[in-house]
């Protein structure tokens, strides 16, 4: 029973990998790298949530192939495509705040001409 | 921001067409195979991104100009909004107006193609106007920022005080 | 055992170690390069678990991010310090945290009924019926049959989505993802937009110059 909650407990600590980047971390540009570990492990533990094995072969994903005849073994057999739904519009998302943030830190250091948090906040532009 | 090398910008031309159009066809077949809009609306982006980045600032306002991005990001999202609008034809919001048709092949599912072209033009236009925008930001007094390949990347700068 | 498990596992590992890197480095290039091992790590789990769409996305995605992260970095230099006190109590906390929360999944996976416990790998909730998970919350989970229901709304949409029932009409997709972004679950498609929207507005908004000041600037430097 520990195997099979071994995949659940290692993308749980990239999680904690990133959520520690944005709390302790003083450069701007660590902290986004850290929120971007934290959506990837995110978007990690909903797909991981919806797998359904296939018992000696590659998982089915669900898309119909080769007609209407397929549609008994897929129903039966193939991967949640619910948690995919949502991960699909998740990473899009996640890119665009990415580009926010990155817009943000361009301004701050083009005000502050440094990345560094700590020294912001003793300069007080 | 200045173009690259003659051996990036020749392979540009080559293979900036086969992306835009791999783009095209992953939204387009989007309910019969894996893609959809969003995943060939930022491949649509990677080839225009591909694009500036090989020829440089100057070149690629001619061609692709920020304003026309800006536009086409918007009429997307309307366009979706207008489709979801369209399904009170038949009896309420997003409903699915058009006839489902025979699974795999390519005009079937409804309304799903023509929601997956909006997405598709909505994702690959806002992305690539979001990447010009931070591309093209540049430091106060500063002169060209030094591009990608060229060189050693730019001192403290020299523009005086800060007010 | 299960062989998507090993290679899962493999590839996690390999994930794990490339975020450390790529939070504890100090040179911020080879920390956006890190991250870009993260990102292709994790397209690869999304094919290994059965999401060729999200791989696809997710590669092109992690490319766009890698451009626009190099280009800011390489360009700006700024030596990161050495880590200060704070780090290192902040650093304890979030690991006694992982621990504490690691404890209850354990915690979890044992205490409760049957809807509430963790359920194995490779054994989504959809597995159930609707009829067996009220009926027998312990008892061993049994493969939908067709003529049950599914025990979770995901089990539902594979049913019934593709060619409808009596009270609502199907979409008609092949690629049930994309029927329920889409059809199913086209409204918050439509909210998702409006984020994406959004987000690019703001970035726009903190990258715009204002015309007189920046005109008023290049006047100073000369």
């Amino acid at each position: 029973m520990t195997l099979q909650m071994l995949p659940y407990l290692l993308a749980f600590l990239l999680l904690v990998v990133g959520l520690y980047a944005i709390v302790a971390k003083r450069n701007v540009i660590k902290i986004i790298v850290g929120l971007a570990i934290l959506d990837y492990a995110v978007n990690l533990i909903l797909v991981l949530v919806g797998y359904r094995t296939t018992p000696g072969a590659a998982p089915m994903a669900p898309i119909l192939t080769g007609g209407m005849a397929n549609e008994p073994a897929l129903v039966a057999g193939a991967v949640d495509p619910l948690p995919q739904a949502l991960v699909l519009t998740s990473i899009v998302i996640s890119l665009s705040v990415t580009a926010l943030l990155v817009a943000l830190g361009l301004r701050l250091y083009e005000k502050y001409r440094t990345f560094d948090t700590q020294r912001m906040r003793n300069l007080r532009g | 921001m200045q173009g690259m090398s003659l051996i990036v910008k020749n392979v540009t031309r080559l293979v900036a067409g086969f992306i835009a159009i791999f783009g095209v066809y992953t939204v387009f077949y989007g309910h019969v195979s894996p893609g959809g809009g969003f995943a060939g609306g930022v491949i649509l982006a990677g080839a225009l991104v591909l694009i500036v980045l090989a020829f440089g600032e100057e070149f690629s306002r001619k061609v692709l100009p920020h304003r026309v991005a800006k536009i086409s990001d918007a009429l997307g999202a309307m366009g979706f909004l207008l489709v979801a609008l369209f399904g009170y034809m038949a009896g309420g919001f997003f409903v699915n107006f058009l006839p489902p048709g025979e699974p795999c092949t390519l005009f079937s599912a409804g309304t799903i193609p023509i929601s997956n072209l909006a997405i598709g033009v909505k994702v690959g236009a806002g992305l690539f106007s979001a990447f010009l925008a931070l591309a093209l930001f540049r430091r106060q007094g500063e002169g060209n920022p030094r591009g990608l390949i060229s060189g050693r990347p730019n001192d403290g700068g020299s523009d005086g005080d800060e007010p | 055992m299960d062989p998507v498990l090993i290679l899962l596992l493999a590839l996690f590992g390999f994930m794990l170690i490339g975020s450390i890197v790529a939070v504890e480095t100090r040179d911020l290039l080879s920390s956006v390069i890190c991250l870009g091992a993260v990102g292709f790590g994790t397209s690869v789990a999304f094919l290994l678990l059965g999401a060729p769409d999200l791989a696809i996305t997710q590669v092109v995605v992690e490319i766009l991010v890698l451009v626009v992260l190099v280009r800011v970095v390489i360009t700006r230099k700024d030596e990161t310090q050495a880590t200060s006190r704070s780090t290192l109590a902040v650093g304890s906390v979030m690991l006694v945290l992982g621990v504490l929360v690691a404890v209850m999944f354990w915690m979890l996976a044992g205490a409760g009924d049957g809807r509430l416990k963790m359920r194995a790998f490779g054994d989504p909730l959809m597995n159930e019926t609707a009829a067996a998970a009220t009926a027998a919350p312990a008892g061993e989970p049994q493969i939908a049959t067709t003529s049950a229901e599914p025990g979770s709304i995901g089990g539902a949409y594979l049913k019934h989505d593709l060619v409808g029932t009596p009270v609502s009409r199907g979409t008609g997709a092949a690629n049930y993802v994309m029927g329920i972004v889409l059809d199913s679950r086209g409204y918050d498609t439509l909210g998702e937009a409006t984020v994406i929207f959004t987000a690019i507005v703001g970035a726009y908004a903190v990258l715009r110059r204002i015309g007189r000041q920046a005109h008023a600037r290049d006047v100073a430097d000369r």
